[in-house]
């Protein structure tokens, strides 16, 4: 029988059917398209970016990279945000807030000034939202007043910050850029100028192809291109990594706390970057993160997405005897811990199954070119033979193509070192 | 039942790949340490070589990989019998399917042509040796063509009008198109190899040359001796296809064709047959499918055309006045086995014979009559390989032993001082 969790949870004190939010961007521009995406499961959305500032756009805007014939392992975006009048968009978003009341519509915005941040937060309020995003974080606007170059500055950060929250109660979260030297700081200055928590990550700067043609980056405009955000699944390592370390940042939870904005969560983060399936959203909840926000995966795929997402996380808590995602949103993180504490006083040798080997010598060529020269090769039986040169790398099994072929084995103990019980892995996809 | 394919003759039955999908497939290679889909090419192609080329973005270097092991890449890429050479031998067969080799090939061949590359040239210091070679089919394209990368100037007699042997006049071109032939043949054209059509070659025409290669291929017809093989429809394979290629649209193969044989000719008659307009083909062969030389995924082409196969039986006799009327067959082992069939013309792909060389080139015939000619040596100043020599193989080992025949001329020709 299919299996479905309730899948519900409070962020930021605001009821959610689901973590499964639209991020700002294309895919949440106009009323038709926010609709659809809830009639088809999301949770909400942060409707994209609303500023005094109109945009006007370049064409084409998009671009993506591949890999052996695979597309969109990283997307490439130079739109900014919203291109619409100001009140229209407003009028979009209150309509979305009195159909929809379930489903939680989120304005994004944008000043380049106190008084603009002002302006914009007294119409998101206006427009009936129950969250509020300040972007500090889009790397393409051609206002330096505004986007990723504000976000990097800490007191323009929390100046901003502030004006938004004293204009309105309503949860202010700032949407952080990645292109910074340590999120913390730029996380801890939104949360000082009173926002309830932080997202991330907004796009990376990137130049993602050359094209021979014109001798420019992608996409081409009019011979030209710029640096723009890149995004998707490619992005994912880095968004996991910026989520650890702001989630694992104990100044911001006290900072949240003392500005009221705990809701017994401490600090209650939005994980964006690279979403795609369940088991990616499953990673940033189990690091701690309690809203989850979707854009690349939807250009490429469609709104329909979520249904997996919703079913596969279902079965995964099923699996796991999981009621609520509660029970596991953060129980990853205190097993982030820094490189100088890991226990190195052992190591695990492969095992290699000769009857799944399909004799490609893979593990062989890559040991052997980036590793110990630990494998060697069996030119008559055309099986890997591992001799005392190994170190437990697995950088073969981590080439190897057959599924549970080369699998983690013996345990040897360093010389001298005290042998302890350990946890390790054991089962590879 | 089952949706019939309709296809032209002249129209390609496989489509190719594209960029995107050739990329696809080159990332399911398993790129092997040694991989053994480059020890199953008879013609040293060096598959591994090129599939790595394409996954890295080189698809110039895998063409140049293809077209310098192998001068007639693009045919070959159709046409080989890659489930019993290179493909059989994909390490991939152990997780699921072999790569697919022979359309990577083709992808690297095509890209070739679209770039206009020229890949192989001859050197400007010509050698002295002037080599000729008996007719031009694959055996004496391969062989001429490493000679002439040599240096050697090499002259190729051909008793038809055009190029390629098997390739332009045998296989169907749902199989192997015109166009690619021809742009192999315009590969060995491009080294300097001069070709001389419509000439049947005599023993005076060779005689200035410092030696000479006998490709001559197989085309005696093999029919069984039974009553009515003089009747007019009664074909041999190699008379049947020749026609289908030379008149193209404008032969008539009949309503009611039956084809006799078990191996690739025979489907390619079939195919032939049907997709020139015959109503009801039939292929007839004697032994069970599973002892059919022919590759079985042109037997499933062959079904998807709607063609019929019929194992088990042996032509016995056939019957009409002037012209074919019906066949008679009998039971090849079953002695209660008996058939009869209408038909306007009946077409035996039951292997060819090799024609008589002993009067151009004093060569040894074998008892099947074929020539002695151990690695391509077949005394004094003559050489021959392919089909003439091994009986009837496939066009990559008619190119194998092309190489390995002109590699023996090169040996022989420096021995003797002509350089």
């Amino acid at each position: 029988m299919a299996v479905k969790k309730d899948l519900s949870l409070d962020y930021l004190g605001v009821k959610c059917l689901n973590p499964f939010f639209l991020s700002s961007s294309p895919v949440g521009g106009n009323y038709d398209m926010v609709a659809k995406c809830y009639e088809e499961g999301w949770g909400g959305c942060f409707f994209k970016t609303v500023g005094i500032f109109v945009a006007d756009e370049c064409s084409p805007r998009f671009d993506q990279t591949n890999k052996e014939g695979l597309p969109w392992l990283g997307f490439k975006n130079m739109e900014q945000i919203s291109d619409k009048p100001t009140e229209q968009n407003f009028e979009y978003i209150y309509r979305l807030c009195r159909d929809y009341p379930e489903h939680i519509t989120v304005a994004s915005i944008m000043g380049s000034s106190v008084e603009e941040w002002k302006q914009l937060a007294k119409m998101a309020e206006q427009a009936g939202v129950k969250l509020i995003e300040g972007n500090f974080s889009c790397p393409q606007m051609t206002s330096h007043d505004m986007g990723s170059d504000v976000g990097t500055n800490n007191e323009l950060v929390e100046a901003y910050s502030r004006a938004v929250t004293e204009t309105t109660k309503i949860p202010f979260i700032a949407k952080m850029t990645p292109n910074c030297k340590n999120m913390e700081e730029h996380a801890r200055a939104a949360i000082k100028g009173g926002a309830a928590a932080v997202s991330a990550i907004n796009t990376i700067k990137s130049i993602t192809n050359i094209d021979f043609e014109n001798m420019t980056a992608m996409p081409v405009v009019n011979g030209k291109s710029s640096i723009s955000g890149y995004s998707g699944a490619a992005v994912k390592p880095i968004a996991l990594r910026f989520c650890a370390q702001v989630l694992q940042d104990q100044e911001i939870h006290k900072l949240v706390k003392a500005n009221g904005h705990d809701y017994g969560h401490g600090h209650e983060m939005s994980g964006i970057g690279g979403i795609e399936t369940w088991r990616d959203a499953a990673e940033f909840l189990a690091l701690g993160c309690r809203n989850l926000q979707v854009t690349t995966a939807i250009m490429q795929y469609g709104y329909r997405i979520v249904e997996d997402m919703i079913s596969g996380l279902s079965y995964f808590m099923d699996e796991r005897g999981y009621n609520s995602l509660d029970e596991f949103i953060g129980v990853a993180l205190p097993n982030i811990i820094p490189a100088e504490e890991l226990n190195r006083d052992y190591k695990v040798l492969p095992a290699f199954d000769d009857d799944k080997c399909v004799g490609c010598g893979r593990c062989y060529v890559s040991c052997y070119d980036a590793a110990h020269q630990a494998i060697d090769w069996n030119e008559e039986k055309r099986r890997p033979e591992l001799n005392d040169n190994c170190v437990g790398c697995h950088l073969c099994l981590n080439v190897c193509p057959v599924q549970g072929c080369i699998t983690p084995g013996e345990i040897k103990w360093k010389e001298g070192r005290t042998p302890v019980d350990l946890s390790l892995k054991k089962n590879y996809d | 039942m089952s949706k019939v394919v309709k296809a032209k003759y002249t129209a390609e039955a496989v489509a190719g790949f594209t960029h995107r999908t050739a990329m696809e497939e080159a990332a399911r290679c398993l790129l092997c340490h040694d991989a053994p889909c480059s020890q199953g090419c008879p013609a040293g192609t060096d598959p591994a070589k090129f599939i790595r080329s394409i996954r890295f973005r080189n698809v110039k270097g895998a063409a140049e990989t293809i077209r310098k092991n192998n001068i007639l890449g693009g045919s070959c890429a159709r046409v080989c019998p890659y489930d019993r050479l290179c493909e059989e031998a994909c390490s991939r067969c152990g997780i699921d399917k072999p790569i697919e080799i022979g359309k990577l090939q083709r992808y690297a061949i095509e890209q070739e042509k679209l770039f206009g590359m020229k890949i192989l040239e001859s050197p400007e210091e010509k050698k002295a040796g002037k080599i000729a070679c008996i007719g031009a089919g694959p055996a004496s394209l391969a062989c001429a063509a490493e000679l002439a990368k040599t240096g050697y100037e090499v002259t190729v007699f051909e008793r038809e009008a055009k190029a390629g042997g098997v390739l332009t006049y045998g296989i169907v071109p749902s199989r192997l198109p015109q166009d690619v032939v021809d742009h192999d043949i315009a590969q060995v054209e491009g080294l300097g190899v001069k070709f001389e059509f419509n000439k049947a070659v005599k023993a005076d025409d060779v005689n200035e040359y410092d030696a000479v290669f006998v490709g001559a291929g197989l085309w005696g017809a093999n029919l069984p001796e039974i009553d009515g093989t003089d009747l007019d429809g009664v074909y041999s394979a190699v008379d049947f296809l020749k026609e289908a290629r030379t008149k193209k649209e404008a032969f008539d193969p009949g309503k009611k064709v039956i084809v006799v044989g078990g191996g690739d000719v025979a489907v390619d008659c079939a195919v032939t047959a049907k997709l020139l307009g015959a109503e009801d083909v039939k292929i007839v062969y004697r032994r069970t499918l599973e002892e059919a030389p022919g590759n079985i995924n042109e037997f499933h082409y062959a079904l998807s055309l709607g063609i019929g196969i019929t194992t088990g039986m042996a032509p016995a006799a056939i019957n009409g006045s002037g012209k074919v009327e019906t066949v008679e067959f009998t039971g090849f082992r079953d002695e209660a086995a008996k058939l009869a069939l209408s038909a306007d013309a009946i077409v035996f792909a039951t292997g060819q014979t090799p024609e008589d060389m002993t009067e151009i080139a004093p060569v040894k015939v074998t008892g099947k009559g074929t020539i002695e000619a151990p690695e391509g040596k077949a005394g004094g100043k003559f050489f021959a390989a392919g089909d003439i020599v091994n009986g009837g193989k496939t066009v990559v080992e008619a190119v194998a032993a092309g190489k390995e025949a002109a590699d023996a001329i090169i040996a022989y020709l420096e021995e003797k001082g002509v350089k």
